[in-house]
């Protein structure tokens, strides 16, 4: 644990007050609080489009608000772009290092501001013992002169942190710094957060592993839809409380409320359709094994980062595994090919339905046809006829809603476009369908909609696995959860453990201490 | 805006009809529209492959350089008649185009680098295969292409309209043309729903060039002679004006087949109207750059309605 430094707590150094951001009709932040003390290390929480990114945009000169102030230091403050808020001690780390990787250590750091000689050129040596006693100081041992690209992952990032605060840093926002780094390179990180704090420099941690969240951070502040909804010490606050306050779900509620349009989610005792063993992936997911029977719903739970859209890709051919293995039907899937799974019987409907699902200039009965364009065609020609009679079925099936099967895929609703992507992947008759976020972005009608026909289609007999981070969707739709964390599985919840608490303890893998309620 | 995003450039065909209906001398005539027809052949069939290319977000410089290395060939097989030499032309074309396709579906090269490298590469290998010589081409079969007519209509606009048709009803009725469109309008979305999308991009590439090589067999017996060090340089720019003008966006997921048949009649009739009014070459040149920046101002609003 690191602890805070004697600074006193009145003292801020950054503050945001009623901030407001809104896109075209979308309010992103509303009316945000956000209060940073010298020396302080806050965790920034929240699930995905939380306002996150927002935030940290306004308060790096990104963006600029539509409502709402800055105070830097005690005094009002405007960014009006991003070089202001470095200027003003603001730096931001991001996942992926972004430094110029043929250039040395020593050029990185300070690049922009290299010592000259007296002709006006770069002096060589001074830069690079000017380098060399800044990574002393953090105790950072590399050769200054190497070019950045053959440093490790994790010592690259070292070097833009030491960019970073040679910069008069007062701030260090850092977004999921440790996302892909080695064990031992994240001790190096946290060491050097821990010295960046003794001097007084206020770290803003953005990150959705809870044990770093607890060992780095002292302070919390969580976001939900845009709004600030938690400001308060860590130790203060368990871990199931935190979860709760960023999903929005009370610790108390342990039954079913019947929020979602699920009916009644059902196990199977048939044989698996699916069967997933040991799934690895460094840095991702590692040992995921799960199997999945015809007409059940299987949700996949797991915070933001813990594994579980990689599980499902993994599991689609979209994303290569180091090690393990699919088998539908006993019959072993190729690893790493989207065809072979299709093949397979297993088809995904992606996260990001409107840059990996749909293809927006093409008409929805093109869109529909898409993969099974070829089983439609006769000797390479298109049959409209046969299109039509696979698109007019899916159409009046899953009620799309649209002028006609001609019109543009990018016009329709986001639950209409959502609907267009499951028809697409039930032409191909399909074994198992994972459903990645399926009602994400989708207004509550539709999604009632999308949610009636997803229990439709595992009655009809389809093995359905489903990531959504609505918590009551996940309890609602699914009747058993497998629990993701850190890339691994956690746990799994069989029928009358499928209640919202026990999902949340076990997302932040804490023990059940609540006794079993009677059904 | 929207109006003139699909139909400006057959009004601007109509308007410069007009125009030399009432100014110019002898421009509206059979001989003068089968001489203008004759002259578009080769930016026609090099926008075709183009349109294509262009349809899956792409670009192909190596047009001109395919022609060129086409017109190379030709003299080495025509001994064996025009059928063999036109296969061996063609072939040698694809394979430019399997260097182009492989380099940008598999190694994921961008499309500008990997074919401006073929463009530069492709006409040195054209050079070194014709010894860096112009050599004429005396076979009388391959001389009809060029100079011949069946029934008032040049053999090589009849290549031309073929080849048109067969574009158009690749790009409209085959599985091929919808992937095609597909993978130019998201590659990643046509990824994840299983489409073959590197072999889609190889094969449209192949047809890019295949395409151009018939530009360079039509060009070549028009000529009467082998010309790689000349043939279709900078071809490929024009093609791109064609196939922008026609319709087709560079941002990729649609094919305009007969925008891009108006985009090259319109550039040649520009062309056309300004050397029979006696307007120097040169601005002639530049009136071509105002109408790229005319079309792609015009493409560019559509992006932003969009």
């Amino acid at each position: 644990m690191i602890t805070p430094t004697g600074t006193p707590r009145d003292a801020t150094v950054l503050e945001a007050r009623g901030v407001t951001k809104r896109f075209a009709g979308i309010t992103a932040l509303d009316n945000v609080d956000f209060t940073l003390h010298p020396g302080e290390s806050l965790a920034l929480m929240g699930e995905n489009g939380a306002g996150k990114s927002t935030l940290i945009k306004v308060l790096t000169g990104v963006y600029q608000p539509d409502a709402g102030e800055l105070h830097l230091g005690g005094t009002t403050t405007t960014f009006a772009r991003p070089l202001d808020a470095q200027r003003s001690g603001i730096s931001t780390i991001y996942q992926e290092v972004n430094l110029i990787p043929l250039l040395s250590v020593a050029q990185n750091i300070f690049l922009g501001r290299e010592p000259r000689d007296r002709w006006g050129l770069i002096d060589f040596k001074q830069l690079n013992e000017n380098a060399r006693t800044l990574l002393d100081t953090y105790d950072i041992h590399v050769n200054v002169r190497r070019p950045l690209h053959r440093l490790a992952l994790g010592m690259q990032q070292m070097v833009a942190l030491a960019r970073a605060v040679s910069i008069d840093a007062r701030v260090v926002i850092m977004d999921e710094p440790t996302s892909s780094l080695e064990a031992r390179e994240v001790e190096t990180l946290f060491r050097v957060i821990g010295l960046l704090r003794a001097q007084g420099i206020a770290i803003v941690y953005v990150s959705h592993r809870m044990d770093e969240i607890y060992r780095v951070c002292d302070s919390v502040t969580v976001l939900r839809d845009g709004k600030s909804v938690h400001s308060g010490l860590l130790a203060d606050l368990p871990r199931v409380e935190l979860v709760s306050i960023m999903l929005g779900r009370s610790v108390e509620k342990t039954k079913r409320e019947s929020l979602t349009a699920f009916g009644s989610a059902r196990t199977s005792s048939q044989a698996p359709t699916l069967i997933a063993t040991d799934l690895t992936r460094k840095h991702q997911i590692s040992g995921i094994s799960l199997e999945i029977r015809p007409g059940e719903v299987v949700g996949l739970g797991g915070l933001l980062g813990s594994g579980r859209s990689e599980t499902l890709k993994a599991l689609a051919g979209v994303m290569k595994v180091d090690n393990g293995h699919v088998r539908v039907g006993g019959r072993l899937v190729k690893n790493g090919s989207v065809s072979a799974a299709i093949r397979a019987g297993i088809v995904m409907l992606p996260e990001d339905r409107k840059a990996e699902g749909i293809i927006p200039n093409l008409s929805i009965r093109d869109n529909i046809v898409l993969a099974a364009l070829p089983r439609l065609s006769v000797g390479g020609f298109t049959s409209r006829a046969r299109q039509d009679a696979i698109v007019d079925v899916f159409m009046k099936r899953l009620r799309i809603k649209a002028t006609s099967s001609s019109q543009l895929v990018s016009e329709l609703s986001g639950g209409n476009q959502q609907k267009v992507m499951i028809a697409r992947w039930l032409a191909m008759n399909p074994r198992v369908l994972l459903l990645d976020e399926p009602t994400r972005g989708i207004d509550v009608g539709a999604k009632a909609e999308v949610q009636a026909l997803i229990n439709e289609l595992a009655d009809e007999g389809l093995a359905i696995v489903m990531v959504s981070s609505e918590v009551e969707e996940v309890v609602e739709g699914s009747a058993r959860v497998i629990v993701l964390r850190d890339g691994s599985v956690e746990t799994e919840l069989i029928g009358d453990e499928v209640t919202e608490h026990h999902l949340l303890s076990a997302l932040v893998g804490e023990p059940i201490t609540v006794t079993k309620e009677l059904p | 805006m929207a109006y003139l995003q699909q139909y400006g450039v057959y009004i601007a065909i109509v308007l410069l009809l007009m125009y030399n209906a009432a100014f110019t001398s002898n421009f509206i005539s059979v001989d003068n529209f089968r001489t203008q027809f004759i002259q578009m052949v080769p930016v026609l069939i090099v926008a075709l492959g183009m349109a294509l290319v262009i349809g899956t977000q792409g670009i192909d410089l190596s047009g001109g350089a395919v022609m060129a290395l086409a017109a190379a060939v030709i003299p080495l097989y025509i001994g064996y008649g025009l059928i063999p030499a036109a296969a061996m032309a063609i072939f040698a074309g694809c394979l430019i185009g399997v260097a182009n396709g492989a380099m940008i579906a598999f190694i994921g090269v961008q499309p500008i680098v990997a074919t401006l490298a073929l463009m530069v590469a492709g006409r040195g290998i054209a050079l070194v295969v014709a010894n860096e010589q112009l050599k004429s081409v005396t076979n009388p079969t391959i001389l009809s292409l060029g100079r011949n007519s069946i029934v008032g209509v040049p053999y090589s606009v009849l290549v031309a309209v073929i080849l048109v048709a067969v574009v158009a009803l690749l790009v409209n009725r085959t599985t091929f043309g919808k992937q095609l469109v597909a993978v130019g309008g998201s590659r990643r979305a046509a990824e994840l729903a299983g489409l073959p999308v590197k072999r889609i991009l190889m094969t449209t590439y192949i047809l890019a060039a295949a395409l151009a090589a018939v530009a360079g067999i039509v060009a070549t017996a028009r000529l009467g002679a082998s010309v790689p060090s000349t043939l279709g340089n900078l071809i490929e720019l024009s093609a791109i004006t064609a196939v922008v003008i026609g319709g087709t966006p560079l941002t990729g997921g649609k094919v305009k087949v007969v925008g891009t048949v108006a985009g090259a009649l319109l550039l040649q009739l520009i062309a056309a109207t300004l050397i029979k009014n006696n307007v120097p070459d040169a601005y002639s040149q530049i009136t071509q750059a105002v109408i790229i920046l005319i079309a792609v101002y015009i493409q560019r609003g559509k992006l932003a309605v969009r």
